[in-house]
């Protein structure tokens, strides 16, 4: 296959359906093959780009996450279970704290379920940070609807300004170490939070300057009458959206116009968003295409939810979704399919230009010539 | 085309205005060159082309900007931006995309233009600028050069009338300002833009100049180059040169200087350049030994030697991504070499704890700010008496020595660029290291600035310490620097006394040599010491 740049929304999609599978189980093992597909298919298609080295920051977050959620159901988590650990000097609580409780015995269980629990959220921070160094969150952009470009660019600034942030971090501690302070520590950590905020304040605001004055946020004016029908649309979507809502929630009526009332809100908005694009006056250099590689990658991460949502409908699979804290967790068959499904992309996509070391012979090879 | 009608700015948290009773019309198609010292409101006057200036920086702007017919009052910067083209001074930060080609397009895309005219535009661009190769490339793996050719590409696309640049060549090596410039200048004769740039290397663009604006306290002045720079306090050193031997007319480039010159050359034939005296007896203070050093399979350094005696300011040239950089951080320990040896007095920098690294080896990097840490520069400097374990208020008189105006109160990031460079200096000083490392120190200061600059590091060299900065100077190599390394491809290609290496060099020379070459003169200095010396 030929190098070229995926689809950036095959990759979302992509892990965007793992991170949703994820959040259907809290089984230790099937989160962690979830895991295991995003660190196979990164590993055989990261791009050699800067945005490609950011994996490594969403794997450390995942483990930050898991370690904040133990320690605060060692801390403060409710007594369940009966294998006592250890016992924590407690604290009793005035009344009105009900069902708050500091310190105390620490179970198993208790311990058990809050990794489990941490491994869940932990499970959809690196699967979607695989997308995130699998596909430059800049490209994602062009995809986006014009109505949702502003919404998208916010997004995409963030996301861009965690590698930056690191660099910039790593750069400080540096030069820390040049004032002859130590780097190492809990202190020498905190210590960088003032300046590397003050950097990301400033390259925010150059950034905003630069975009705007390129024509970021250009529009058509809209006409008085254009402006009140806009008012109008958006206002009766939302309304409609909201009594479809609640009408479907409460069962106050059948759920046929409760549908109904829902659909005309939801179609309405799409009638708002659209007259929406109409006002912007953006258009796209060269979009991505999407083509075969592009279909098998996406689908591969929809058959992985679909198989996570059938086995969320059987009665039977509930005990593998959620395994009890006293039994080792089971592995069933489905999940071992639906890890080789998650994994198939590290060989239907194709791999990304190779950026540095072709780009650089061809001008070294230009300059000696 | 740009027209400031009676504007008078003045910042929101400031008492005096910036900008005062400024009249002042810049024709189509001219390429005009806006001078001032450092805080004289010069990126203040950019960043009011195009509207930046109020919209987004706030404080009170009276009178009218209009570029065009089209005024900032009434227009936000991106109802601007199909006719003004802005190039911030750090194009790195004002990049919106990934890759060049995306780059180029974003402002196309922004305005609207359609998919097959944006297409034909950014290859006509990539041809203009010289971008070809670098198409596919993620921005940030480009040299400083390329990224700011990238960055004029990006908003020329868009087909403005106007470009706006603030200090393009700043962070540029000597070739990689030439390609820039020379761009530029193919814009203005082929297309017929009108350019406005700031920049504080005179010495690179005067020579393009149709018209210059001087902004001196908050007040403008324009003319020919060759009118206003008989008086101008800033000027290259070709002027102060032509000045100095009373040519008339005033030559502006190198080439005019050199046919005017056979008098003064006949004058000098006696005389030969006073050269900074060596002591005789010098003390090795830091030695490299065959050292290697890659980034993954990237070689970087390839068996560099270099030997470094106290008393002595060493300058590191060579193109962007030579490996002047990575050989001052192996230097102070901060990089790990591959292979080879690094010793400052006798001991390997790495092997030193945190703690101790300063009393050895100190290292200004090319953003001081980084060094940076407490919320006021007395804080600052307070902290730093205590990292360098010397006597409290150390640093604040070392400071009181070398940049007197600044107060306590003040947080460092609201310092200019030059004495934020000062105040990174001293806190680095304060340990006393015997070997003193400075990544491209002049990076944005002014001549005063850089001319203190120099007298603080002569004195720094002449009371022992060894210096090393790596720049892209030459002017600044010409006047300082006791000898002049090269590098090119991690490898050290020249290296000896300052006035050989660099008169032997076309890149590195400075005006005065290239002016009166073969002769070794390399400043202005000289020269007038010699003429002082000739009998009336």
């Amino acid at each position: 296959m030929i190098a070229r740049w995926l689809h950036p929304g095959a990759w979302w999609l992509w892990s965007l359906s793992l991170a949703a599978a994820a959040s259907q189980t809290t089984n230790p093992l099937l989160l962690a093959l979830l895991i295991g597909s995003a660190v196979i298919v990164v590993a055989s298609r990261k791009p050699q780009a800067p945005w490609g080295k950011s994996f490594n920051f969403f794997l450390f977050l995942g483990a930050m996450i898991i370690t904040i959620r133990v320690l605060f159901q060692l801390i403060f988590g409710a007594g369940m279970g009966t294998t006592i650990l250890i016992e924590l000097p407690g604290i009793s609580l005035p009344d009105w704290m009900n069902g708050l409780r500091v310190g105390g015995s620490v179970t198993l269980e208790a311990l058990l379920g809050a990794f489990y629990d941490g491994l869940r959220i932990a499970t959809i921070a690196i699967v979607i940070g695989a997308a995130n160094s699998l596909a430059s969150p800049t490209r994602l952009l062009k995809a986006i609807p014009t109505a949702f470009y502003e919404l998208g660019v916010s997004i995409v600034v963030a996301l861009t300004f965690i590698p930056q942030l690191t660099a910039d971090a790593e750069r400080i501690r540096e030069m820390r170490r040049l004032r002859g302070r130590n780097t190492q520590g809990i202190r020498g950590f905190t210590s960088l939070g003032l300046p590397v905020l003050a950097g990301a304040l400033d390259r925010s605001i150059i950034l905003a300057e630069s975009m705007d004055s390129r024509g970021y946020g250009r529009h058509r004016k809209e006409s008085a009458v254009g402006r009140r029908i806009s008012i109008g649309l958006v206002l009766t979507s939302l309304s409609l959206a909201i009594i479809g809502l609640y009408a479907l929630l409460t069962a106050s009526v059948s759920a046929m116009i409760s549908f109904l009332i829902l659909g005309t809100g939801v179609l309405l908005g799409g009638v708002t968003l659209w007259r929406a694009g109409l006002t912007r006056v953006r258009t796209v250099y060269r979009p991505d295409t999407w083509a075969l590689p592009e279909s098998l990658v996406s689908t591969a991460g929809l058959c992985v939810l679909g198989i996570f949502l059938i086995a969320h409908s059987q009665v039977g699979q509930a005990l593998v979704l959620t395994p009890e804290l006293n039994n080792w967790p089971a592995l069933p068959l489905w999940g071992l399919i639906a890890f080789t499904v998650a994994c198939t992309p590290a060989l239907s996509s194709p791999r990304p230009p190779d950026l540095n070391s072709d780009a650089d012979a061809e001008l070294r090879v230009g300059v000696r010539t | 085309m740009i027209r400031f009608d009676n504007v008078t700015f003045r910042y929101s948290t400031e008492a005096e205005p910036v900008l005062r009773n400024l009249n002042q019309e810049i024709p189509a198609g001219e390429l005009a060159l806006l001078l001032g010292a450092t805080g004289s409101g010069k990126t203040t006057f950019l960043r009011a082309i195009n509207g930046l200036v109020p919209h987004f920086t706030g404080g009170h702007l009276a009178g009218v900007v209009s570029v065009n017919g089209r005024s900032t009052q009434e227009h936000q910067p991106r109802e601007l931006a199909d006719l003004v083209g802005f190039v911030p001074q750090d194009p790195v930060s004002g990049f919106v995309t990934d890759l060049v080609e995306d780059e180029l397009a974003y402002s196309m895309e922004c305005l609207g233009v359609s998919p097959s005219v944006m297409r034909r535009r950014v290859e006509e661009i990539l041809d203009l600028l010289g971008l070809t190769q670098l198409r596919t490339r993620p921005l940030r793996t480009l040299s400083g050069g390329q990224q700011q050719r990238v960055a004029i590409g990006s908003v020329l696309t868009a087909q403005p009338l106007v470009l706006v640049l603030d200090e393009p060549t700043s962070a540029l090596d000597p070739g990689a300002a030439e390609e820039v410039l020379a761009s530029l200048h193919r814009l203005v004769h082929d297309l017929g833009i009108t350019v406005v740039l700031a920049e504080h290397r005179l010495e690179r663009v005067m020579q393009y100049c149709d018209s210059i604006l001087l902004l001196e306290g908050g007040e403008i002045s324009s003319g020919l180059p060759s009118e206003l720079m008989q008086t101008s306090p800033i000027a290259p050193p070709v002027i102060h040169l032509g000045r100095l031997a009373g040519w008339d007319p005033l030559p502006i480039s190198i080439r005019d200087a050199r046919r005017a010159a056979p008098p003064l050359r006949a004058l000098l034939a006696d005389h030969s350049p006073a050269v900074h005296a060596v002591s005789a007896q010098t003390q090795q203070i830091a030695s490299l030994r065959k050292l290697h050093f890659a980034y993954g399979n990237q070689s970087v350094l390839r068996g560099v030697d270099l030997d470094l005696d106290a008393g002595e300011i060493t300058a590191l040239m060579g193109r962007n991504g030579a490996g002047k950089s990575t050989l001052l951080r192996v230097l102070v320990g901060l990089k790990e070499p591959l292979k080879g040896s690094v010793r400052i007095n006798g001991v390997d920098p790495r092997a030193l704890p945190a703690s101790d690294v300063l009393r050895h080896v100190g290292f200004v990097p090319q953003e001081p700010h980084d060094l940076f840490g407490a919320l006021s520069v007395g804080a600052e400097c307070k902290a730093s008496d205590v990292d360098a374990r010397c006597a409290l208020g150390t640093t604040r008189a070392l400071l009181a020595l070398m940049a007197p105006e600044v107060c306590d109160p003040t947080h460092p990031r609201d310092l200019s660029e030059g004495q934020q460079m000062l105040l990174a200096l001293c806190l680095i000083v304060a340990a006393k290291p015997p070997l003193l490392l400075l990544d491209e120190p002049t990076r944005g200061l002014d001549y005063p600035t850089k001319k203190k600059l120099g007298e603080v590091l002569r004195g720094l060299a002449q009371s022992g310490h060894s210096i090393l900065l790596a720049t892209h100077d030459v002017e600044l190599v010409a006047e300082l620097a006791t000898r002049v390394v090269i590098m090119g491809d991690g490898e050290i290609v020249a290296s000896g006394p300052t006035p050989a290496v660099i008169t032997e060099s076309p890149m590195f020379a400075p005006q005065v040599s290239k002016i009166l070459a073969p002769e070794r003169w390399i400043t202005v200095e000289q020269i007038a010491h010699a003429l002082e010396e000739e009998p009336a």
